[in-house]
């Protein structure tokens, strides 16, 4: 999996060197081969194509077709700010700090604080139920489940990862919400000396219903990336630790979970970026207040992403801007955790090609 | 055997008790008993809660009454490994519980607007006290913004990824790919918002007399914006899995490197790229919030993706959510049954032709 036999010798062997050739004579400025690069043949006897040559044709289109990607990122990053810069002025408030919501005012008075931190609490709690059952569930199919058995349940795993989110979020607020709300009556009678669980409801379209349905669709990212990891440690070391007169657990523990670790550190990143951007499950299941409270059982809570799902019909000229001001900082946010994430994959070059 | 003895004093070294002694099953099974009434006794005699606390506290007894029992028969290590098991096999219970949710959910409500009136029929003039009304129009608006979608993400995608395994060198091509990989976590509202910011609020008041409109190309091109990514990496991965002799044996017979490419990689790796698609395409077809933000959506039928508000059917699930009229999650249950049935069917046909894929 880690190495390519296809790529380090062919296309340099034969290509490139004789049509570097062409591409000057066409005069290709445009030629992405440095002027150096000789022929490596006598290739003197070749025929001289004086039109342009379709092989720089055809090296410019797919490199265009790269650098598309890397064009589409910027752009993004332009088009956001520009749109966001005049209702940021327009705004009368802290962009940053105040805790409302009313871009569509005369005086438009918005800001950030209280979905940014509605986003963050409700992933970071999806990530705390999410990432233990995961990890569970990737040790059981790297290394407890039968063959037989486990070919099935990555497949169940990988189709739950399909299911769109609509979905997860409609089954949330329609079938998990009653389960949630009883438990959060129960918390709240026999826990509420706890902040988190504290209040005097109504109960039910909470933090923690949203949270719950994210750690739902964050389990199966999180799931198949790790179990991948898990996969690829060395048979060697589990043997050897086997050899030592280990259990299975402490086998696991001293040489699967080691040499994972950075995949699983990527994985659980990559699931946070997914929470984070989660729009449609959020703005379902949450109960739309701006207030920044560790209250997780009453109705409440709000992010960014569900945030712009549910005003953007009613919003102005000043308040699709100021929605697409809260969509930059998302894409910041998220542009951050997953280069991180990815940073961490690369430095393991073994694992970059698992980590979908 | 003098080590052995200094651990263990009085133990002989008979076969019988040479190898570990095992714990046996009747007692782990006494364990589970005795935690689920012991549990049943203390939750309903006191009566703090219902028969979900009874199991997880059941399940917390049965692994502390284990444990107890393991470090006396086979010693602390052998009953630590027990307890880790046991909850690694409870973590995949616990997984498998929403998945067996969602699923039976969505059968036993969707079905109840499984007719044809729904396959036929759009949501315009239909009232809140209205119980037919399809989503007809939504199915129409996956469709084209999808394929429209695919139209532009495929090309693009597979000659991204053309460049990255052929020509690709140096810090531009580690870039692109570190790129693409980042890209892929870019979150969908994102997407949409750029759309918007750039085609809706910008170019399409060019073609429209100066005024924004909302269309279903617009939700095409967010669509692309999402689906690139994958279809790049996916293309990539298979590329690689060429053989680099069957590139050195079209060279060899002086066959361009680009003719190379289109004639003998492309066909080689022809069925993975297509799964990546087809994943691609299921993953495109699910998204709610990009549609929402560039489409508008509509309740009557639009064929026509560049004029006009549209909606599909993961937006048409969104909006008879938030619907008030009665009828209305019936609806909605039913265009989410569909949109998982068009989700899953793509992905299993995706999963079905890897598996035929020789390469891989």
């Amino acid at each position: 999996m880690g190495d390519y036999p296809s790529r380090s010798a062919n296309s340099n062997a034969g290509g490139p060197a004789v049509t570097a050739r062409h591409s000057r004579v066409a005069g290709g400025g445009v030629s992405p081969i440095p002027p150096d690069d000789q022929p490596l043949g006598g290739g003197g006897a070749l025929p001289k194509k004086s039109r342009f040559s379709m092989e720089t044709g055809f090296r410019a289109l797919s490199t265009s077709a790269g650098a598309m990607v890397l064009v589409i990122i910027v752009a993004i990053a332009i088009f956001l700010i520009s749109k966001a810069v005049p209702a940021l002025r327009a705004n009368t408030e802290n962009f940053l700090t105040y805790q409302a919501w009313f871009p569509n005012d005369d005086q438009p008075r918005f800001g950030i604080a209280a979905l940014a931190f509605g986003t963050l609490l409700s992933s970071i709690i999806a990530l705390i139920v999410a990432v233990p059952v995961a990890l569970g569930i990737a040790l059981f199919l790297s290394h407890y489940a039968p063959r037989r058995l486990a070919t099935p349940l990555g497949f169940a795993i990988d189709l739950l990862a399909a299911v769109p989110s609509v979905v997860f979020g409609l089954w949330g607020r329609d079938v998990f919400l009653v389960p949630v709300q009883d438990f959060s009556v129960w918390l709240n009678h026999y826990f509420s000396w706890i902040p988190l669980f504290g209040g005097n409801g109504p109960f039910g379209r909470s933090i923690l219903l949203g949270s719950l349905v994210l750690a739902i669709m964050v389990l199966p990212i999180v799931t198949s990336l790790s179990r991948e990891v898990f996969q690829q440690t060395p048979a060697m070391n589990e043997e050897a630790a086997l050899a030592l007169g280990a259990t299975k657990w402490e086998m696991i523990r001293t040489a699967v979970l080691p040499y994972g670790k950075p995949g699983v550190i990527a994985a659980v990143m990559l699931g946070l970026g997914r929470a984070l951007g989660e729009t449609i499950a959020l703005a379902l299941t949450l109960g739309t207040v701006f207030n920044i409270s560790f209250n997780i059982i009453q109705n409440g809570g709000n992010s960014i992403a569900a945030n712009i799902a549910n005003t953007f019909g009613e919003a102005n000229d000043t308040g699709r801007g100021a929605l697409i001001a809260s969509g930059l900082v998302l894409f910041t946010i998220t542009l951050i955790v997953n280069m991180a994430a990815r940073a961490i994959i690369y430095r393991r070059r073994e694992f970059r090609d698992s980590a979908a | 055997m003098s080590l052995l003895e200094r651990e263990q004093p009085g133990v002989a070294m008979t076969p019988d008790n040479i190898r570990t002694r095992k714990l046996p099953l009747i007692v782990n099974l006494g364990v589970a008993v005795a935690a689920i009434v012991v549990s049943a006794a203390l939750v309903l005699g006191t009566s703090i809660g219902n028969w979900v606390l009874v199991v997880v506290l059941a399940g917390a007894l049965y692994l502390v009454g284990l444990f107890v029992a393991a470090t006396r028969v086979e010693g602390r290590r052998a009953a630590r490994n027990r307890i880790w098991q046991a909850m690694i096999y409870s973590a995949c219970v616990l997984a498998i519980l929403p998945l067996a949710s969602v699923v039976w959910t969505l059968v036993s409500k969707g079905a109840s607007r499984l007719d044809a009136d729904f396959f036929n029929a759009s949501m315009n003039n239909i009232g809140p006290r209205d119980a037919d009304g399809g989503a007809y129009h939504a199915i129409i608006g996956t469709l084209e913004q999808v394929g429209i979608a695919t139209l532009f993400a495929v090309p693009l995608g597979v000659l991204g990824a053309i460049y990255l395994v052929e020509y690709g060198r140096g810090k531009f091509a580690f870039a692109i790919r570190f790129f693409v990989d980042v890209m892929t976590g870019i979150p969908s509202i994102v997407a949409g918002l750029f759309i918007l910011a750039f085609w809706v609020l910008i170019v399409s008041p060019w073609f429209n007399n100066g005024t924004p409109r909302f269309s279903g190309f617009a939700a095409s091109l967010a669509l692309t914006v999402l689906m690139l990514p994958t279809i790049v990496r996916s293309t990539e991965e298979m590329l690689r899995l060429v053989p680099g002799p069957l590139r050195e044996g079209a060279y060899a017979l002086g066959v361009p490197q680009w003719k190379t490419i289109l004639r003998i990689v492309l066909p080689t790796a022809l069925p993975g790229i297509v799964t990546g698609v087809m994943l691609a395409i299921a993953r495109a077809a699910g998204e709610t919030a990009p549609v929402l933000l560039v489409a508008g959506g509509a309740a009557a039928i639009n064929f026509d993706p560049f004029n006009g508000n549209q909606s599909s059917l993961a937006l048409f699930v969104y909006s008879q959510a938030s619907d008030s009229s009665r009828y209305a999650p019936a609806r909605a249950w039913t265009a989410a049954l569909t949109l998982v049935a068009l989700v899953l069917i793509l992905t299993i046909a995706a999963k079905l032709l890897a598996r035929r894929n020789r390469l891989s």
